[in-house]
């Protein structure tokens, strides 16, 4: 009996709160902190001024955000929404498919979901992982995802990053690239960088399932309910069966 | 049957068997007295039932089965429905706990035996419920139409197209078009929601009563004798109500407590029951570089890839479920129980188990030379568990044994020869080869020169100092 009970809390305490996910060579683990209403503000703020002119989040309401970050009306429509939009409608930008597509390649993904299918980490990881690459239309190409047609839209802030390759003697022509190095300096020092970057991932991780603070906390007044509820039907079932043997 | 005095109850029991069908099938429905934790599964799997009924039509309200909006509508369910979230991840969570339930359930009736006579329709109609909970289970998966319910459906419609001659033909008119498209998640929503449910309930209330018509197996594998006047207790056995009821209700809450676990702090639990892929909505231009189908199906998925050939592929998976039919005609030793049976036997149940969780995780991954080598050989140990449990229905000669362990032997490498042979993977199939070996080795010479093959005495009848 006690064996699934067991199984039980061995379930729950080995989930990882963050998804895992198959990470390459240059994919660093990331924790998230939802219950940081402030970095969540701050990630909605970089979200719309550096990710919401060419991406969607189109399954995200304004209201919604408003609700869940502890902002006002007023607030979100003063300083988050320039598309003019009205705050019960959904994240949605004006750039047409068929120009994105001219312009980089292929359209830029929505990204209300990005942080469920790619994962925190890789996104995380990402977003530090632009370099300077004069091959590439954009000048610039990407560690964890190699030849990716989205610019460094926020090299102002970060810099740019060279290459640095792994020693090999073998001097082959295929070089491995071993980290990367700041060589331009940026509006940002590296550590304010990626304190931004972790505050964007959070706001993102947020919107892919804005319901999970709640999932979490009635989670555990259900499991407490449950447990309560185990003993008195343990109880009960022992008291019928006393009598059989 | 009792008389009751009670003005209403008789008036009702009078003109509709109320306290009759109670008394028959509850309160003096004599079950025996010993089920352990295997046995709480049955009543699970009803209670997953009414769970994904019931989150199931809540979310059939919300749910729009069209490609333009069906993965809009989920993520609308997911943020806008109130406790919308809830109830998609405990339809979701539902669909996985299901077969967890199933699975457990089946491998009870192999451990002790419920398959054989007089219970061997219960089997097949049991079989029966689970084909059907796959077809419902792989329509569902449709449903959210992100790119692995749009990919894998792809992929497991085309597989009916690899039938000879009526193939192509079959797979057109499953999918209603020549991709998976609007027209197949309309008609696979269609199919989820009315027929398939209908048909799982009908085959639940037949499961039942052929259970009822010849009352449960137990651990001991005896059965208890019942007296001719319905009013006394057998020895070894209690009325299922008030004592099943109050127990199962136990397990229930045991086993909500996992299932709430799982819905509440890992509903995607790391990949296994909500995929990463699905959060991409469907694009019939972009094939995802890996495709598997969900965790359920993936023992069978391992099976259909480790035969190159796709259609003998499929026949191998076919004939894998199938075969589970005609179990009750393959394992002929009148021992019910395994606690009677031979250490060999117990030996030989938990290799299958093994194997079709190893086959399981093997289907997740993609099809490495290493793994898939691995699959094709748990896939040989999977087909071949259930010779030797036709071998070990009865006591045989040494002739015999070794007989079959030629025969066997020979089929395996005839398999890989005809089915899988290519230069380049020859020398890794040649050193897997001594897993089948190897396992057949130990169930089948093993006892020439061991006592390790030999069954126990059984007790007469259930006594009630059985527990």
């Amino acid at each position: 009996m006690w064996t699934r009970l067991v199984t039980a809390l061995a379930l729950f305490a080995a989930t990882p709160v963050a998804t895992a996910i198959e990470s390459g060579s240059h994919v660093e683990d990331f924790e998230i902190y939802l219950n940081n209403e402030a970095s969540l503000q701050r990630g909605a703020k970089y979200f719309v001024n550096h990710c919401l002119s060419c991406h969607s989040a189109r399954y995200m309401r304004y209201s919604r955000l408003a609700e869940d970050l502890g902002l006002t009306a007023d607030q979100v429509e003063k300083n988050l929404i320039f598309t003019g939009q009205k705050i019960g409608e959904t994240m949605t930008n004006a750039m047409r498919s068929e120009d994105a597509k001219r312009w980089f390649g292929n359209a830029p993904p929505d990204l209300t979901l990005v942080a469920r299918s790619r994962g925190v980490d890789w996104l995380y990881s990402y977003l530090r992982s632009f370099y300077l690459d004069p091959a590439r239309p954009f000048g610039v190409n990407n560690l964890v995802y190699p030849n990716v047609n989205m610019p460094h839209v926020l090299a102002q802030l970060q810099g740019g990053q060279r290459p640095v390759y792994e020693d090999d003697d073998r001097g082959g022509e295929e070089k491995v690239i071993d980290h990367l190095e700041l060589v331009q300096p940026g509006l940002m020092t590296s550590e304010e960088y990626d304190r931004m970057v972790r505050d964007l991932v959070t706001f993102m991780a947020y919107m892919a399932e804005p319901a999970r603070l709640a999932r979490l906390r009635v989670g555990m007044w259900v499991m407490l309910f449950l447990i309560v509820l185990l003993v008195l039907s343990y109880l009960l079932k022992k008291e019928y069966w006393k009598d059989v043997h | 049957m009792a008389r009751s005095n009670h003005g209403l109850m008789s008036w009702i029991d009078a003109r509709f068997p109320l306290t009759e069908t109670w008394e028959k099938h509850v309160s003096k429905y004599f079950t025996p007295n010993n089920f352990n934790i295997w046995y709480y599964f049955g009543s699970l799997a009803l209670l997953v039932l009414v769970i994904q009924f019931v989150s199931g039509v809540f979310l059939t309200m919300n749910y729009k089965p069209s490609a333009q909006e069906a993965f809009g509508s989920i993520e609308y369910i997911m943020r806008d429905v109130e406790w919308g979230w809830l109830i998609r991840y405990m339809h979701s969570t539902g669909a996985s706990a299901f077969f967890v339930v199933v699975y457990v359930h089946m491998f009870r009736g192999l451990m002790y035996g419920s398959f054989k006579a007089p219970r061997e329709l219960i089997w097949i109609i049991g079989m029966l419920i689970y084909l059907t909970l796959m077809a419902e289970a792989f329509m569902g998966y449709l449903l959210p139409w992100g790119q692995m319910s749009y990919w894998g459906a792809q992929v497991i419609v085309n597989l009916f197209g690899t039938i000879p001659v009526i193939g192509p033909e079959l797979a057109l008119w499953i999918r209603g078009d020549y991709v998976v498209s609007d027209a197949t998640l309309n008609r696979f929503f269609a199919l989820h929601v009315t027929l398939i449910p209908l048909v799982l309930i009908a085959l639940v209330i037949a499961h039942i009563a052929a259970l009822h018509k010849v009352g449960s197996n137990n651990p001991e594998g005896v059965e208890f004798k019942k007296d001719k006047n319905q009013d006394v207790v057998p020895a070894g056995s209690v009325p299922f109500h008030p004592y099943y009821t109050v127990k199962d209700t136990f397990g229930a809450v045991a086993f909500l407590l996992v299932f709430c676990a799982v819905m509440f702090f890992a509903p995607e639990l790391g990949g296994y029951f909500l995929e990463r892929e699905n959060f991409v909505p469907a694009d019939p231009l972009a094939t995802p570089e890996h495709i598997a189908p969900l965790w359920y199906f993936t023992p069978f998925y391992s099976i259909l890839r480790a035969v190159p050939n796709p259609f003998m592929g499929v026949v191998a998976m076919g004939t894998a479920v199938l075969i589970l039919f005609f179990l009750p005609w393959i394992d002929r030793n009148p021992i019910k129980s395994v606690r009677y049976r031979s250490p060999l036997h117990k030996l030989n149940l938990l290799i299958f188990a093994v194997a079709f969780i190893v086959l399981g995780y093997l289907g997740t991954e993609p099809a490495r030379p290493l793994l898939a080598e691995l699959a094709a050989r748990f896939s040989n140990i999977y087909f071949l568990f259930f010779a030797v449990l036709w071998v070990h229905s009865s006591p045989r000669s040494a002739a015999f044994k070794i007989g079959w362990f030629i025969t066997l032997l020979i089929a395996v490498v005839l398999f890989d020869l005809v089915l899988r042979y290519s230069e380049e993977t020859a020398s890794l199939m040649f050193t897997a080869l001594l897993i089948p070996v190897a396992y057949l080795a130990v169930m089948l010479l093993l006892p020439l020169f061991t006592r390790l093959g030999q069954d126990k005495p059984v007790p007469e009848q259930l006594s009630a100092a059985v527990v």
